[in-house]
């Protein structure tokens, strides 16, 4: 039994079905990775996942609850951190402002009203937000104004923040996107590096098939809103219907 | 001190002289000099200056920690000033039960209009908030006359119960707004050479709950609650996705302001027992958006500054008329003399609204972060003077680079 368990899930928009009938088994400690062509569907799950969109029918379960019908906060509460395509972060905030606010989120859950504290009177949540900094390479940065950061830098601390809540499933979708070359293969270090540290379950969706066979402990391919094969990237890599769903029938 | 880092204890101990000192510091001139009527140290607009302060803290906590702008908090203001008289035709002068009684209700009113209007955000957020000030105007003006006393507005009468005090004085009167006995009106007067100070108990009264709410706003800004707050400004969706639930956060936010803008309402009828429902039109809604804005948004003291900014616009220049005018600039020849008066008389008097216009606009074009901005860019150069190379903002924790929006999207 998976720590993420898809089961049956549809979701249509109107005419078009984005998804039908999809069932997906996370494991525990592992990295899977969810890949497909454009207009796969795979957006359309992970949104699914997190609560942004509810699914027509099926279920999803984490860890054994149900996350459907619950909003995006109660969700990442369980334990769900996700990571956005373009990165996601408190712009007008410090570097270090960013991490903090995941540390007081995991402590003192979604709403508390510490209105009467100084931030600088938390030492533990100082301290251990420094920790993560430090772990990401980014303790220099420490006052820099976010949203003046380098793009690499963005990613490297939206991951920091969702780290630090550690999170027992870590949701990416596509944390390459648009990326250089140079920028992905440190992307694919970063995440090895994650991976090295902690134990943490790790579900991507992904287009840079390189960026899912440097990582993948197990892949699905998605096609058309529907699982077409999941298996492990050695065995992805020749299957005949991924050549297909990718390249078009002709191939 | 007081749970203060050392820049933000520095700042409240400034404050708290300036508003201690204020009788003095804003009576520059001579009382028989032609400049005496540029003097704001009177305790009717110096009260005005701390409790519009107050008004205007208040909604910097909504406005400038959260980016959410609230198009009606008048209605608050009034609510607090309805409730104060009402305490004082009821229960009893003293101004205590009347500021408390202000607060309460208010917060309960900021509750459910806060509640309904943050289901939006943006510009609908203060489309709803207009709606529902407007609404409250409306109920005051009309609709609930036997609470509000319509257009005439609510007054204290001989007749009022005021179980706790008296009907009416010995000599027939209607009783003083006090503290234990201290009346609101009290004041003494010191004549020091040419020059004459008048320190008054509301004054005094005004300036310190001023301080006390702004030692709280202090409290808040740099509290793991504010850093939320602003974290609703910046980036909402990664707040919900990172655990937290920015609903109860806006609507803390929300009340607060609104027990804020009681609060100020409730000091305006201590100083001067009435409550008309203009104090709740959308023209006094927007006044508070000004005075935040011009001061600076998200700032600890640029509400105050804007506050009194405007109050001493409002009362000092709108009080310079013709003769006056005639006054400065008889040695002018005739001509010439008509020409500048004609000209100048459009931006005083009545026509002080086209000075404040004109004054806000240069801020928000050139200023984007209000009159705080400008302070800190005049420091900044003064510093970088001495040692060049700095960067203006430095470790300054109000110094904010770049432009941020005002408005929550």
């Amino acid at each position: 039994m998976g720590i993420l368990e898809v089961k049956g899930v549809n979701k249509r928009f109107g005419g078009l079905q984005a998804l039908g009938d999809v069932n997906l088994s996370v494991t525990e400690n592992s990295v899977h990775a969810i890949i497909g062509p454009n207009g796969a569907g795979k957006s359309t799950l992970l949104n699914c996942l997190v609560g942004k969109l509810i699914p027509d029918t099926g279920s999803v379960m984490f860890n054994g609850q149900s996350v459907l019908g619950r909003k995006p906060h109660e969700i990442n509460q369980m334990g769900i951190s996700r990571v956005f395509q373009t990165p996601e972060i408190f712009g007008d905030l410090t570097v270090l402002e960013n991490v903090l606010i995941p540390c007081f989120a995991r402590r003192d859950g979604a709403f508390s009203m510490h209105a009467f504290e100084t931030v600088g009177q938390e030492r533990d949540m100082l301290d251990e937000a420094m920790q993560m900094l430090e772990d990401m390479n980014m303790a220099d940065k420490r006052d820099m104004h976010a949203a003046s950061m380098s793009r690499g830098d963005k990613r490297r601390l939206e991951m920091a923040m969702c780290l630090v809540q550690q999170p027992r499933l870590l949701l990416l979708d596509e944390p390459t996107a648009g990326m250089s070359r140079a920028d992905t293969n440190n992307t694919i270090e970063l995440l090895k590096q994650i991976k090295g540290k902690r134990d943490i379950t790790m579900a991507i969706i992904e287009h840079d098939m390189h960026v899912v066979f440097s990582l993948a402990d197990r892949i699905t391919v998605l096609a058309q809103g529907s699982p077409l094969v999941e298996d492990t990237p050695e065995n992805i890599k020749g299957h005949p219907k991924v050549r297909e769903a990718y390249l078009g029938e002709s191939a | 001190m007081l749970g203060l880092e050392k820049k933000d204890a520095t700042l409240l101990l400034v404050v708290i002289a300036l508003a201690l000192a204020a009788p003095i510091l804003l009576n520059p001139f001579p009382t028989e000099s032609a400049m005496a009527q540029f003097n704001a140290g009177y305790p009717d607009l110096m009260q005005k200056f701390a409790i519009y302060g107050i008004f205007a803290i208040g909604f910097n906590i909504l406005f400038g920690l959260t980016g959410y702008l609230s198009f009606g908090h008048a209605a608050f203001l009034g609510v607090g000033s309805y409730s104060a008289v009402w305490m004082f035709k009821l229960l009893s002068m003293n101004v205590i039960p009347a500021l408390v009684l202000a607060v309460l209700v208010s917060s309960l009113f900021a509750l459910v209009i806060g509640y309904i209007s943050l289901r939006r955000s943006g510009i609908y957020f203060s489309i709803l908030t207009l709606a529902f000030a407007q609404m409250s105007f409306n109920l005051a003006y009309s609709v609930l006359t036997p609470i509000t006393n319509g257009e005439t507005g609510l007054q204290l009468s001989l007749d009022d119960p005021r179980i706790l005090g008296i009907s009416q004085t010995a000599d027939g009167g209607i009783p003083l707004t006090s503290l234990f006995g201290l009346a609101m009106r009290d004041s003494v007067a010191v004549k020091l050479g040419g020059w004459s100070f008048e320190f008054s108990v509301g004054y005094y009264v005004c300036a310190i709950l001023m301080l006390v709410c702004f030692y709280l706003a202090m409290r808040i800004f740099r509290s793991p609650f504010g850093l939320m707050l602003r974290a609703v400004k910046t980036n909402q969706t990664r707040l919900n996705y990172t655990g937290l639930n920015s609903r109860p956060y806006t609507l803390a936010a929300f009340v607060i302001s609104g027990m804020y803008a009681g609060l100020a309402g409730g000091l305006l009828a201590a100083m001067d027992p009435l409550a008309g429902a203009e104090r709740m039109q959308w023209t006094a809604s927007g006044e508070v958006v000004l005075m935040t804005i011009l001061g600076g948004a998200g700032t600890l003291f640029g509400p105050v500054l804007g506050a009194g900014f405007i109050k001493y616009f409002e009362n000092i220049f709108s009080k310079i008329n013709d003769s006056v005018l005639q006054n400065w600039f008889g040695f002018l020849p005739d001509g010439v003399e008509n020409v500048v008066l004609w000209v100048v008389e459009h931006f005083v008097g009545p026509g002080w609204h086209l000075t404040l216009g004109l004054l806000f606009m240069l801020v928000v074009i050139f200023l984007p972060g209000g009159l705080m901005e400008g302070g800190q860019r005049i420091a900044g150069l003064l510093r970088g003077k001495r040692k060049s190379g700095g960067d203006g903002g430095g470790d300054d924790p109000e110094y904010h680079p770049g432009q941020t929006p005002h408005v929550a999207e």
